[in-house]
């Protein structure tokens, strides 16, 4: 109970320092605009991650309810997975959430509950990095489907509820790319 | 411990060198992001030069020999023929106003699609090129000369921006991206370098009618299978008129109605339409299997093949001998018609100017290039209570209107479709004020950049719309996102599977059809998808009362 | 990065002392005061001039107007007549809007949601009321100095040098006394905005990333503009009417060049002539093109009224009866019209062996 009673007092400080660092993965003015822009209409990714890491925060520092922690996160990666990174990449900024933690209780440490209660802590970490990942390859798997199901199916919806597949059989090179 | 990377690294590990200038960080053509390059038959079709199997990915993109002298001629031509051009290359202050409005920007966070860097990659040529203070001063003042790295840097962004003209709003000149990247695009194609999802719908546009390469037999086959569709909702035969000489009006619609869902529903609802309007006031409407395309994929190309994919429209009004021309729910094609088809192959002397025969209404605003946009045409038959609309057949739908580009910022039509969706449907919710009328964010996929291929980008850059979508679906439980556009009805039902499942998308004369009571109908228990209509085991006994 | 501010920064150091240098020791009085103005005034108006013929020159093909409002439809829709005019009256409208008032930049409304899910707009004005103080008082400043070129003063440039001075500060101590001839707000307002829009383009990383060396030299000049002007009025104070000797004789084309005045005057001068003749050939030409931007100078009403492209030229087409040639035999077949029969085989024989060659 100390390490929750020490992050609550920080929880301000330690989320800012989490949104900050996680945007630093942009370029500087796309960084900037991600932090500046506050009319979440013309800036989507700024928004949804603010208001989801403190989400995510919160759950932490309690027994996280998965349903909670899906939604919060979500919306965050299905940005990044359709940003230019790495599934790595696209997922660390969970995992970096311990390196901040560790640095602003750094001084209370020495004390072994404090130790104790920071490994359990981190496990959660962990496993919500797990969570992220799920939820990175979901929309992946999505993308794919979308691409695999893109024009030509729709165009071949049309085209079978019409009974016309067996008559067209001279194929649209345009439709064979998808 | 190892080499392994930390979160931290992993996190700061950043392909774009943060403190670079821009000239200095060269681009990567990736997947997910680029189109294929067009098919080289696609190319011959229609006389392009170096057609030629490439790749974009590949180090070689086999450029004739002097494509640097090609590409200079073709820069300087278009700064003689384009006034818009020339300015927009020497009056840019870079103030930054439109940086943050690019949907792409927004949903990429790469910073290379700021609409101003977007034309800098142009100007950075021409104040080298055209200007000799400029080539002195070189990088510091923003000058380079044209190279294959730059070259591919143009093809890279130049397909990454949907044209949508929503940074010309903001910009203090007026200086329209989309006009850069059409320039910018033009001169690529000099080089043979164009997309495959651009150039064989215009390849095949030239020969067949329709992007699609539909031939005048399948069209035929499918609008007598949706008239057969209609017969089973509603108990109405109705056969549409096809390329029939001497009627009063042309239809032209984007083929995607004709072909792909949901548009088809669309392409229904214009059939219930003219059906009603025939019974009740022998209105003589007819389709055409040349002039098959209302959309026009050669704007994406260059100014010539637009005009020559444009010309059928009123070759065959000609040929048909209509008095005008009606047109249907598309994007582009209405920025073609309204800001540049009069223009290029008009003037329209053999039509009349456009009245509508069933309102008496003159729709003075077409009155020379004599094309009338069917939500124009429609609201002024609501208005005038014309239609027999019920619109609690669309009371399952919360709807929405996603204005589009190309009909808001080259056209500005937004009372008509507002109009029509208010009288043919109860629930009507309005997303934000600055996503929507002139602010619209585009669907992302705009400007022949719907391919599969590049689906993350498409995702990206539809995320702006997306999102706002999200707020009035989580608000209001919106589930319909209503839109005039056939490259919207295409690839906006994938934007929501992605980003906000539940909600699907319709053209608004699919809503018209559903709320239009048919002369000698059947009690109707589905809408236009098949789908059942809310509460109709209860009320069928009432209203088979009434009938 | 810094380089193109750097460098920029200085140019206009050695534009200072190339003028301060040249009249204090070099005694060129007679090139900073007489001919490099003259110069520099030749060179702006041919260059103006040029630039504007120049872009007249090209061709505008089509009416590609941004409209941003309801266009003009049916007669009970309202139509927006100033940001979608259909008519000229609408079009010059719009472009005072635009040009006096940046009515583009000031579109930046942006929302936000406060606290749960209530809606607010706020306005992103800072850039646009930067712009405008900058360009107005950079405006006012120009027509107060027309003091300078007219004999007697015309009774608006008193005027407005009243309105403008109306704003009295008065700090007077012994080292420093602001407000003894009144303060010009202009001239202070423009040495603000100037310094606004310069810290913009270094702390805003967006607009630092796409900013030129060129994007910061006026500035920097603009700034030594200011800045000498400021200096000569409240602390080095100097001989007023020596100064307008010089320019009256500039504009009387009988120049000459009088006792006593400061070298200050002489880099104020030196600085506007580097403007003047830099203009033409920058960015700073955005005062003429945007009465030539072609989303904003032409009307809306491009379906009532058909635009004319002076170079538009016939290209080949696809046309209806080599389409019908290709595809008569299936629309035949398919019961749709065609202009003409076939003449040598019959329809229903020919059809199953054209589909089996296509195969």
């Amino acid at each position: 109970m100390r390490l929750k009673k020490l992050l609550e007092l920080r929880k301000r400080p330690i989320i800012d320092q989490w949104f900050e660092r996680v945007i630093k993965s942009y370029a500087p003015d796309t960084a900037q605009f991600i932090k500046n822009q506050k009319d979440p209409f013309s800036n989507p990714f700024g928004s949804v991650l603010s208001k989801g890491l403190a989400v995510l925060f919160d759950q932490l520092l309690t027994n996280p309810d998965s349903e909670t922690v899906k939604r919060s996160l979500d919306p965050i990666i299905r940005i990044r997975a359709v940003q230019d990174y790495s599934p790595s990449q696209a997922t660390a900024f969970i995992l970096i959430l311990k390196n901040i933690v560790r640095e602003n209780i750094k001084n209370e440490l020495q004390d072994s509950q404090t130790a104790n209660e920071l490994l359990q802590f981190e496990s959660k970490i962990d496993a919500l990095s797990l969570v992220a990942f799920d939820i990175y390859m979901a929309c992946k798997e999505k993308i794919y489907d979308l691409k695999t199901n893109t024009e030509r199916n729709k165009v071949y919806k049309a085209f079978e509820r019409a009974g016309l597949l067996t008559e067209t059989s001279e194929p649209d090179p345009g439709l064979q790319r998808s | 411990m190892s080499d392994l990377p930390t979160p931290e690294e992993m996190l700061k590990v950043d392909h774009r060198p943060p403190s670079a200038g821009w000239m200095d960080s060269p681009v990567e053509i990736r997947k997910g992001i680029a189109c294929y390059a067009g098919n080289p038959k696609s190319l011959e079709a229609v006389g392009f030069p170096n057609p030629r199997t490439w790749s974009c990915f590949d180090e070689d993109w086999q450029l004739p020999e002097n494509w640097q002298e090609i590409l200079h001629e073709g820069f300087k031509e278009r700064l003689e023929r384009f006034r818009s051009f020339r300015v927009f290359m020497d009056i840019c202050v870079r103030c930054g106003a439109c940086a943050d409005k690019c949907h792409y920007f927004i949903g990429t966070g790469d910073p290379k699609n700021m609409p101003v860097l977007r034309a800098e990659l142009l100007r950075s040529v021409y104040r080298n090129d055209f200007s000799k203070i400029g080539k002195i001063l070189g990088k510091l003042n923003g000058a380079r000369p044209m190279t294959i790295d730059v070259l591919k840097e143009w093809w890279s962004y130049l397909f990454q921006c949907s044209e949508c003209r929503r940074c010309s709003v903001f910009c203090p000149y007026g200086i329209d991206t989309a006009e850069i990247t059409i320039m910018g695009r033009e001169l690529l194609n000099l080089l043979g370098l164009n997309i495959d999802w651009i150039i064989t719908p215009v390849a095949n546009c030239f020969r067949t009618g329709n992007h699609l390469g539909i031939q005048p037999h399948a069209y035929k086959d499918m609008l007598d299978f949706f008239a057969d569709e209609i017969e089973d909702i509603t108990g109405v035969r109705l056969e549409p008129q096809i390329n029939k000489k001497g009627a009063d009006i042309l239809f032209v619609t984007p083929s995607g109605d004709v072909f792909a869902d949901p548009g088809t529903y669309t392409c229904m609802g214009y059939m219930m339409l003219f059906h009603f309007l025939k019974e009740n006031y022998g209105f003589d409407i007819t389709w055409s299997t040349y002039a098959s395309e209302g959309g026009n994929f050669g704007f994406f190309t260059s100014h010539e093949m637009m005009k020559r994919l444009n010309a059928k429209m009123y070759a065959e009004a000609k040929r048909l001998g209509v008095k005008w021309i009606l047109g249907g729910e598309c994007g582009h094609m209405w920025r073609v018609i309204h800001q540049y088809m009069d223009t290029m192959n008009g003037p329209a002397d053999f039509l009349e100017e456009p009245v509508s025969p069933i309102t008496g209404t003159k729709f003075e605003n077409a009155k020379s290039t004599k094309m009338v946009h069917i939500t124009e045409f429609t609201s002024d038959l609501i208005k005038h209570g014309k239609l027999d609309l019920d619109p609690s057949r669309n009371d399952h739908l919360k709807v929405t209107f996603h204005d589009s580009c190309n009909t808001s910022r080259g056209m500005g039509i937004f009372e008509e479709p507002r109009y029509v969706i208010q009288n043919v449907c109860n629930h009507f919710y309005e997303m934000p004020r600055n996503t929507i009328r002139e602010s619209t964010f585009c669907c992302g996929s705009g400007s022949g950049l719907n391919a599969g291929e590049n689906m993350e980008l498409r995702m990206a850059g539809g995320l702006p719309r997306a999102n706002a979508v999200k707020y009035v679906h989580e608000k209001h439980g919106v589930n319909m996102l209503a839109c005039i556009c056939a490259i919207d009805r295409a690839v906006l039902p994938d934007l929501m599977d992605y980003w906000v499942p539940g909600v699907d998308v319709t053209g608004i004369h699919e809503m018209v059809a559903n709320a239009l009571n048919l002369p000698g109908q059947n009690e109707r228990d589905t809408d236009l998808r098949g789908e059942p209509l809310p509460g109709i085991e209860g009320q069928t006994e009432e209203e088979a009362d009434e009938g | 990065m810094n380089a193109k501010y750097i460098v920029s920064l200085l140019a206009v150091v050695v534009l200072f002392l190339l003028a301060y240098v040249g009249v204090e020791a070099a005694g060129l009085q007679v090139v900073f005061g007489i001919i490099i103005p003259y110069l520099a005034f030749v060179t702006f108006i041919t260059g103006f001039i040029y630039r504007i013929m120049d872009w007249s020159r090209s061709a505008v093909p089509f009416r590609i107007t941004t409209t941003a409002g309801q266009q003009k439809s049916l007669p009970w829709i309202t139509d927006d007549k100033v940001d979608c005019p259909s008519t000229s009256g609408g079009v010059v409208l719009r472009m005072i809007l635009e040009i006096a008032f940046f009515r583009s930049l000031f579109r930046n409304t942006r929302m936000k949601i406060k606290e749960g899910t209530k809606l607010s707009y706020q306005l992103e004005i800072f850039l646009w009321l930067g712009a405008l103080a900058f360009h107005w008082a950079f405006f006012t400043v120009l027509f107060r100095h027309l003091r300078f070129f007219t004999n007697p003063v015309p009774v608006v440039v008193q005027l407005v040098e009243n309105v403008d001075s109306f704003f009295r500060v008065e700090f007077l101590t012994d080292i420093i006394q602001i407000g003894v001839p009144g303060v010009y707000l202009s001239g202070l307002v423009l040495l603000l905005a100037v310094t606004y829009l310069f810290l913009r383009r270094i702390f805003v990383s967006n607009v630092k990333y796409i900013s030129l060396a060129s994007d910061y030299f006026p500035l920097f000049l603009i700034f030594g503009i200011a800045f000498t002007g400021v200096l000569m009025r409240y602390y080095a104070k100097i001989d007023v009417t020596a100064a307008k000797e010089l320019t009256m004789g500039l504009v009387s084309f009988r120049p000459t060049i009088p006792e006593g005045v400061s070298p200050i005057f002489y880099v104020h001068v030196f600085f506007v002539s580097i403007l003047l003749a830099y203009f033409p050939f920058s960015k700073l030409m955005h005062l003429g093109g945007i009465f030539l931007s072609p989303t904003r100078n032409m009307t809306t009403d491009t379906r009532a009224r058909r635009h004319v492209n002076p170079w538009n030229y016939p290209v080949k087409v696809h046309t209806y009866d080599e389409y019908e040639d290709e595809f008569r035999e299936k629309m035949i077949e398919a019961g749709l019209p065609v202009d003409r029969q076939p003449v040598d085989t019959q329809p229903a024989e020919a059809t199953p062996e054209e589909s089996e060659e296509k195969e």
